[in-house]
Order: C-alpha cells, then structure tokens, then sequence
C-alpha cells in the first residue's frame, strides 16, 4: 500500500514536462482541422445565406493554404509531435495529392448547376426519403452545407493518416477520415434509401475493421511493448522466435487497412458505398481515400514490420491477386456505371498492391505514382458521371449511356482517355502507373506476380473498352442520357483530372523525379 | 550525321494533319477529304526525300538516328533511326496511305450517314494512324516502340468499330482484345528485359542499340523471347492466333483493310526480325524449327480456308495470312536471301492486298455492298476495266513473275531451301494452292454469264483508277527490277545476320538436322 502511495508521489514530483511541438511540421494537419472547427461554428453563427459562400471561401482558403504549408515542407525529414507523426518525402508527396485531390474533390461536390433542385446533397438529412418534410425541403431550396465541416475533417484524417508514425495515431487518423465519410455517405440528394443503407453498411463493416485494426494493435503492442513504429521495428529485430502472436497481430492490422483500400476479400462494401453515396462524395472518397489508406500501408508495413517482410509478402501477394482478379472479373458483370467503377477501384487497388509487395524503394515510388495517376483519372470520371443525366437524376445504369459518345463526342472523348488509361494503354498516366509498379515488382523477383497482373490487366481491358463500345458504336436510343452542362466547378475539376492523365502519359518524369528524389520513409 | 529531325517532321506531319481534319467544320466533309489527301502527299514527299538521302552502302546501318532523353527514370529514351527494312516499311505506308485515302473517298458517306461516324473522323484517324506506323517503324527504343504499338491499337479500332459494317463492334472488339493479350505479355518480357539488362549492365536501359549486344542467359532469353514474338505473332497473324483477321477485315472498310493487313500487320513480322532474333538470338534458334512448323502449318491452312470462302474480304484475309506464313517462315530460316525475301515480300503483300482490297471494294460498292462472292459472275463484260485491274490483283496475289510479290516468294523459297530443303519443297506446293483459290475467285466472279442485277454497273471511275495505278506500276517495276529494293534491305539484313550470328549455308547442301522437322507437316 505504502509503496503505491509512494510511487504516486514520486509522480506527483516529477516535473511535467510540456510536449514541445514544432507547429510549423504540423501546420498542414493543424490548418485542416483548425477549419474544420471553424466551419461548425459557421453553421451556428452564420445567416443561412450566408453560409454557402462563407464555407466555400474556407473550405478553399484552408486547402491551398495547407497546400502552400505541405509545400515549404518540402525537403524537410523528421519526426513531429513528439514522434506520433512524422515529416518525409514520400508522406508530403502523399499528403499533398490528397489535398489538391480535396481542392478537386471540393469543386464537384460545390457543383450546383446540374441537378435542377440544387446539389447532390440532401436536403436535409434528417427528413425521412419519400416524406412531406423532405418534399418540403426541397421545394423550399434547403441545403446542407454542414457537409464541409464534415469533409474538412475527413480531409484532416487523410492528412494524418499516411504520415502517422504509430498505432494510436494511425488509429484515431482512421477514425478521423472514417466518420464524416459515413455521414455523408448518407445524404445522397437522389435515391435516398439507397443512400442511406450504403451508410449504414458502410458503418457497421468499416466499424468492424476498425476493431480489427484495434485489436491487432494491441497485440502488436503486447509483443513489441510499445505503439511507436519505429520502436516497433527495434523490438522485432530483437526478437526471435514465438512469431504466433505477432503473426495474427500483423493480419489484424493489414485486415483493418485493406478494408479502406477496399482490396479482396475487405472489398464487399466499395460496390454499394459507390453506388449510393453522392458522386462527387464518391469521386472524392475514391481518390483520396485510396492514397491516405495505402500511405498508411505502406509506412506501417515497411517502417515498422519492414523487418518481417518475409512474412507478409506471402499474404500481401495472396491479396493482391485476389484483389486484381475478383475486381477484374465481377467488374465484367457491371450494368451500372458507378458499381463497374468500383469494381475496377478493387482492381486497380490490386494492381497497387503489386507495388507494395516489391518491398522496395522503386516499389513504394511505383505505388505512389500509380496512387497520383488513379486518382486524377478517377476524379475525372465521376466528373462525367456527374454531368450525364436524365430526368430522374444521374443516369448511371450502362444502357443509358449508349451512343453518348456520338451525341456529345467531346466528353465522350475524356470519358474515352479516362477508360484507356484505366486500361493502362500507352500514352496515358495509367500505362506509366502500372508500368513503375510492374517494373519494380519484376525487379524484386515476384515476376509471377506481375503475369497475374497481365492477365487482370486484360481482363479489365476488356470492361472499359465496352464502355468505349458503348458510347461510340452503339446507336443513340430514346433512352440516352443527356450530358448536361457543368458550372464552372465541376469543369476545373474534369479538365485537371483530363489533363493530368494525358501529360502524365506523355510525360511523367518531373512527377518520377520528385517521387524518387523524395526518397524513402523516415524511419 | 544528319542533324535535321528528319523522322520526327516525317511523324508529326500527318499528327498536326490529323488534329487539323479533326477540327474542320462537319458540314465540309469535301474540304477535310482534300486536306487528308493534302497531307498524306506532302508524307510522301518527305518519305522520297528521306529514301533519296539513305546511304545503303555505308556500314553504319541506321541513319537519320535521333536520340533525346524521355524518361531517365527508366531508361527511356525517344530515339528514332531506319535501316533499311524500317525505310522500306515507313515507304510502303507511305504510298499506301495516299491510295487509301483517294480510293475511299465516297466510302464513309455510304450507306447511311446517320449510321456512322463524321466523314472527317475517319480521315482525321487514317492520319493519326499514319503517324504511328511511321513511329514503330522508325523506333530504336523498345519502350518506344511500345507505346506506338499499343497506341495503334486506338485508331484502328476506332475504324473498324465506327466506320465498320454489320459485325463491326464485335470485330473492333475482338482485335483490340487479342491485340491487348499479346501486347500485356510483350510489356510484362520487356518490362523483364529492362530488368536484365539493368543486371547486366548496372543500368536498366530499353535502348535497342544497347540491348543487342547484352549476353542474356540462354534459359531468360527464351522467356522473354515468348512475350515479345506472342505479341509479334497475333499482329502478323501467325497460325493459331490469327482468327480475329478475318472477321476484323470482313467487318471493315476496304481502306480499313487495307490499312490493317497490307501495313500495321506487317509490324509484327518486322517485329520479329527487329527485336526478337538480334535480342534474343540464342531462343530465336531454339524455337525456329516451332516457328516454322506454324509458318508453314499457316500457308497451308490460310490456303486452304480461302479456298472454300464464300466472303470476299474474308478471303483476303485468310489468303493473307497464308502469305504471313512465307513471311515468317523466310525471316526464321536464317539466311540472308530468305530474310531478304521477307522484306521484299512484307512491301509486295502491301501493295498486292491494297489492290485486291480496293477492287474488291469498288466492286462491293457497284453492288449494294454485298461482299459475297456467289452473289457476282460475269463482271468483265459491264466492267472490263475492273475486271482488268482485279485480274492484276489476283496474279500479283498468286506471285506471278515479273511482279515483286515473285521476287519475294521466289527468294523466300530460295532461302528455305538453302537451309531446310524438305520444308522448301512442302511451302512450295502451297503456291499451288494460292494459284486455285486466286483462280477461283477471278473466275467466279469476272468470267461466265452476266449475274443479275450486274447487267448495269458502272466501270471504274478515274479516281478510282488514279488510285490503283501506283500498285500497279509499283509492282510491276519493282518486279522487273527490284534492285532499289534489295540494295537498301541487303545491308540491314546482314547486319541482323551477323548478329544472330547465323551464316549461309553452303548453296547445294541441305541441312540434315531439320528434315524430321519438314517431314512432320
């Protein structure tokens, strides 16, 4: 007894140490989250009409102003807030597509001349689908825009989560990114029901993983008796033999990981969160989501578990081939447009992974270009899913996009070099993507890997070029969707994203120079 | 050293053509024919001031080298030079695109505008296409080569899918996914080259003047020789891999077909002797004898189902890939004059099928576009002059002496029975078959009573006729004096040669070693 009491005092003697915490390595994250809260208050304070441009004008201001901060960072490699997170060439990389993809991202979803009724968002989110109060709402031009408080907060998430350098942080990254996503999942403006239960799925499952990944790294932290990456990695080269646990923690962890890549068999959800969430929300979530999750896979596989790499290539190599050809094949049996595009996301997460499992500094540079390539196009794509209407909304089953291509041949042809460099033909940013992972791969001896990868790629050839079949060859019917005619918003954000694949296909080797120049994690 | 960018203006000519057609008014489809046709003669132009400044007698065998750097990263460089087979190939599209263009004029206006594509559309991708055949031809850097290959792809089966006829979406889809298949393994071997060569050298390199010379172990080479010759020999096409020509080339325009068979798909064959024996010469021996047995297994087969077709371009198509099979039985029997005869013949097959395509088209068109050969008799007394100039086709097809397509089978052949006399003997009779199904045809459908419905059609027209004596001309000089020719292709071959490092066999001995070989088929 007497012995607690004393070693509470001697606590209480020591003196508290105040965290010395370099702001100017943090500023990025802090800008982000800072706005987040700023724009709660908004809502609280601000005359309803007020808020859209007051959002809109914050919401950009803190993107470019935490761009410009990720920018002078640049060079810059050491740890931050007292080695919870860190600063390097290839998180910077990372953290800054992710906030040009939420400038992007921010453009679509602050569209507001497609639909006739408003935005893509909700009217409110609390009225019941098909009820007077949503009709009401609508008839009355309500419109949400607490989803920017929500979506600067996920932006945050992402931010922390590829530079976050141990377990907790990692986990409350996720957490961070997570939720506001599931929110705004929900608030579809059409097909409401369909919106709402992509939410809930998206929810329950993503609420499972994070469990997972919580419980792995616990484990993990039984094993090694710390959380922090880099301690991690000390411990484990220290130790040796009785690999049960640790084994388990690592798929416990890689479990929770792979579900936010949305890579075979964590996949299950991407289909319907695709289909019913909002679509710039989708196009959004896709890009940016898929950088934030595989920089945080990355770091957490070759910093701290990059002693065992013996022991998760096997799994990772299971995965990406799973991943590449359940993505590949299901995705042939699409008939709706926004589910084939997730289908071929598994994919081309699979394809990713194939980067990942070559372990290798020319694996993690292949990986990341392919990250920046997927998600220009991606962005682009469902720019043009945004823009092809009919009366009911966004036409996104298959049918309706036949001869698209001939009655508005100019998107016809983004949409057409978006499918192509998907596909990984030449001259697009896709072809150079899977070209740097396949080599890297190659050259660290998985060439079976990279035939797998051939055969997927093939595969997936084949259901973006039917889309091309469609709007090109096929005949216009009644049934032909319209494309409507964008804001100024959503224009930026399709020519960025059209842009980007094109010159990254013809010439990528300013971004292959700042990749490699960028080095490898700090560790 | 020539400083002047003379392959790159030649390349970016019919790009700037094509964007420039592309972006005319639709309501002047007259205005983006004559600016197609402009600029196709204006290629051909730089095409004959390039050939008249080639040097064949220097020992340097690529001139007009560029090099500049595209991606360090992987060792990509954007280098472009041609020996002789690369100019040869580079004049061959050359004249057929002008040809095209003037023979189908009317084409895409028929028979429904609402149905297809823009008229400039189709133009405005002969062009695009003209540019990268020029590139893959011109090419001396695998990734390079590459990336104009894949990019083929596109406006082919832009072609074929929009401008095609009943099957056309099928078709499209057909050659561009058995293209893929073939490109995905040819970029997953020269993904493998790349990293060998980086072993070998300590830098990864996709240079072609490099790669030849690296000593690869026998057992990688005979990988990676897989990737590139699979893809080499669905483009050619080689037997087995060749069932998407025919419906490709049924579902086509005649210009399409022309386009597709007569030039891109000689890129596989020029492929092979390009890229797969100088890199990998070691595996080139090892699967010769394979490679022969499908060249030869093609001859006959593509023979003997052109016999029985009752479709026109079908026809072609299988007749063509019998002639594939000479091509690739010439380039892999490892002689100078068989290789040699492979060229000569890759330049006559082009102008050969130009001419039986176009006929055959002018031919369809007189005739609600039926392609059916039991659907035409008796043509030559409507339309002598079409008849005249189908016969021509048809006996340039069947190799008749003193046209080039005989230089080039006679040379093949000469070449094979230096080396394996049994299989020379075996290909031979398949000139045979050749004659009865190019016989058949003629007389089918020129000869006998006046089909009904026939009675009225109209001959030639001059465009039409402006179009087709070029090939006619081309062949016949060529094949009284191939000279020109063979003194630009002879020093490239040898250089491929010397570097497989394969010599000529003694004139009158036949190899022993490879008779079990000839006597299998």
């Amino acid at each position: 007894m007497n012995a607690v009491v004393e070693a509470v005092r001697a606590a209480d003697q020591t003196p508290w140490v105040m965290p010395t915490l370099d702001y100017k390595l943090l500023a990025p994250i802090l800008i982000i989250l800072g706005a987040g809260v700023v724009s709660v208050l908004f809502e609280a304070f601000l005359p309803r009409a007020a808020r859209r441009p007051a959002q809109l004008v914050l919401v950009f201001a803190a993107l470019v102003a935490a761009l410009v901060s990720i920018i002078s960072l640049q060079g810059i490699r050491s740890l931050s807030g007292q080695g919870a997170l860190v600063v390097d060439g290839p998180g910077l990389i990372m953290q800054g597509t992710i906030v040009i993809i939420a400038i992007l991202g921010a453009m679509l979803m602050a569209e507001r001349g497609l639909d006739p009724s408003g935005d893509a968002f909700a009217a409110r989110a609390s009225s019941l689908p098909g009820s007077e109060d949503e009709r009401q709402f609508t008839a009355r031009g309500y419109f949400q825009t607490e989803i920017w408080a929500f979506f600067l907060f996920a932006v945050g998430g992402m931010l922390m989560f590829p530079v976050a350098n141990d377990l907790l942080m990692m986990f409350v990254a996720l957490e961070v990114m997570s939720l506001p996503l599931y929110l705004l999942t929900g608030m579809a403006r059409r097909r409401r029901l369909l919106s709402q239960e992509a939410a809930l799925k998206y929810f329950v499952l993503g609420a499972f993983s994070s469990a997972f990944f919580l419980y792995g790294a616990a484990l993990l932290y039984g094993f090694t008796g710390s959380i922090s990456f880099p301690a991690i990695a000390a411990s484990l080269s220290a130790t040796t033999g009785q690999t049960g646990l640790l084994l388990i923690a690592v798929g416990l962890l890689g479990a929770g990981l792979l579900f936010k890549i949305g890579a075979v068999p964590f996949h299950q959800w991407t289909p319907d969160v695709y289909q019913g969430a909002p679509t710039p929300l989708t196009g959004f979530m896709a890009a940016a989501v898929k950088i934030a999750a595989f920089g945080a896979l990355l770091r957490l596989f070759s910093v701290a578990l990059g002693g065992m790499r013996w022991d998760w290539t096997p799994m990772l190599w299971v995965i990406a081939i799973l991943t590449m050809l359940v993505g590949s094949i299901i995705a042939l049996t699409q008939s709706d447009i926004k589910r084939m595009i997730a289908y071929s996301s598994i994919a081309q997460a699979g394809f990713i992974l194939v980067g990942v499992v070559a372990a290798s500094a020319a694996g993690l540079a292949g990986a990341i270009f392919y990250l920046i390539a997927y998600a220009f196009t991606t962005i682009g794509v469902f720019a043009i899913i945004m823009m092809v209407r009919d009366e009911s909304g966004e036409a996104t089953h298959l049918s309706k996009w036949a001869g698209l291509g001939r009655r508005s041949p100019f998107v016809g042809t983004i949409f057409a070099i978006f499918m192509l460099s998907l596909a990984g033909i030449p001259l697009t940013s896709g072809f150079i993507g899977k070209f740097s992972v396949f080599t890297a791969a190659i050259a660290s001896g998985d060439t079976w890997l990279v035939i797998v990868a051939v055969v997927a790629s093939l595969i997936a050839a084949f259901f973006y070029l039917r889309v091309i079949v469609l709007m090109f060859f096929t005949e216009p019917t009644e049934e032909t969707a319209e494309v409507a005619v964008p804001s100024v918003f959503t224009t930026v954000a399709l020519a960025a994203g059209a842009t980007v694949t094109v010159l990254l296909g013809i010439y990528p080797q300013p971004l292959l120079d700042l990749i490699i120049n960028a080095g490898v994690f700090v560790r | 050293m020539n400083s002047f960018p003379w392959l790159t203006v030649l390349g970016a000519v019919p790009l700037v053509g094509s964007v420039v057609v592309a972006l005319l008014p639709k309501s002047r489809p007259l205005l983006a024919k004559q600016v197609a046709f402009a600029i196709s003669i204006i290629v051909l132009g730089l095409t004959i001031a390039i050939a008249l400044q080639f040097n064949g007698s220097t020992s340097e065998p690529f001139q007009f080298v560029e090099y500049h750097q595209w991606i360090p990263a992987f060792g990509v460089t954007y280098s472009l030079g041609v020996d002789g087979i690369g100019l040869v190939l580079i004049a061959l599209a050359a004249v057929i695109v002008p040809i095209t263009i003037l023979a189908g004029w009317n084409d895409v206006e028929e028979p429904n505008v609402e149905q297809v594509g823009s008229v400039k559309g189709y133009f405005a991708l002969i062009l695009a296409l003209e540019t990268l055949m020029i590139g893959v031809f011109a090419a001396t850097d695998v990734f390079l080569f590459y990336v104009f290959f894949e990019a083929m792809l596109i406006p082919v089966y832009f072609m074929i899918g929009r401008y095609g006829g009943a099957q056309r979406s099928y078709a499209a889809m057909k050659f561009l996914l058995y293209s893929l298949v073939g490109g995905l393994f040819m970029l997953a071997a020269m993904i493998g080259l790349f990293v060998v060569s980086g072993q070998l050298t300590g830098r990864g390199t996709f240079n072609w003047f490099e790669l030849v010379g690296l000593n690869i172990d026998p057992t990688t080479q005979k990988l990676l020789f897989l990737g590139f010759f699979f893809a080499f020999a669905i483009k050619a096409p080689l037997w087995p891999f060749h069932t998407w020509l025919p419906d490709a080339a049924g579902a086509s325009k005649p210009g399409t077909a022309v386009l597709l068979i007569g030039v891109l798909d000689k890129v596989g064959t020029f492929g092979m002797i390009r890229y797969c024996l100088p890199i990998f010469p070691a595996a080139s021996d090892f699967y010769a004898p394979i490679i022969i047995a499908m060249a030869v297994i093609g001859i006959f087969y593509g023979a003997f189902v052109a016999l029985g077709q009752n479709d026109l371009k079908r026809l072609f198509a299988y007749s063509s890939m019998s002639h594939f099979g000479f091509i690739a039985l010439g380039i892999f029997v490892f002689t100078t004059i068989g290789q040699s005869g492979s060229v000569v013949y890759m330049v006559a097959h082009g102008l050969s099928t130009a001419a039986l395509f176009l006929t055959a088209g002018f031919l369809m068109q007189r005739s609600r576009g039926s392609s059916l050969l039991s659907d035409y008799s008796g043509v030559n007394k409507p339309a002598p002059v079409l008849a005249g100039f189908f016969l021509f086709a048809a006996l340039s097809s069947l190799a008749l002496p003193g046209l080039v397509s005989f230089v080039g089978e006679f040379m093949v052949l000469l070449g094979t029975f230096q080396r394996y006399i049994w299989v020379g003997a075996i290909a031979t009779l398949g000139i045979v078959i050749t004659a009865a199904y190019v016989l058949r045809v003629y007389q089918k459908s020129m000869t006998g009573p006046v089909g009904s419905g026939l009675e009225t059609i109209k001959d030639l027209r001059g465009r039409e006729i402006t179009a087709l004596v070029p090939i006619v001309a081309l062949s016949i000089f060529l094949g009284l004096y191939p000279a020109p020719l063979l003194n630009v292709v002879n020093p490239a071959v040898d250089t491929v040669m010397s570097v497989i490092g394969a010599t000529n066999p003694a004139p009158t001995v036949g190899s022993s070693s490879i008779t079990s070989e000839g006597t299998q088929q």
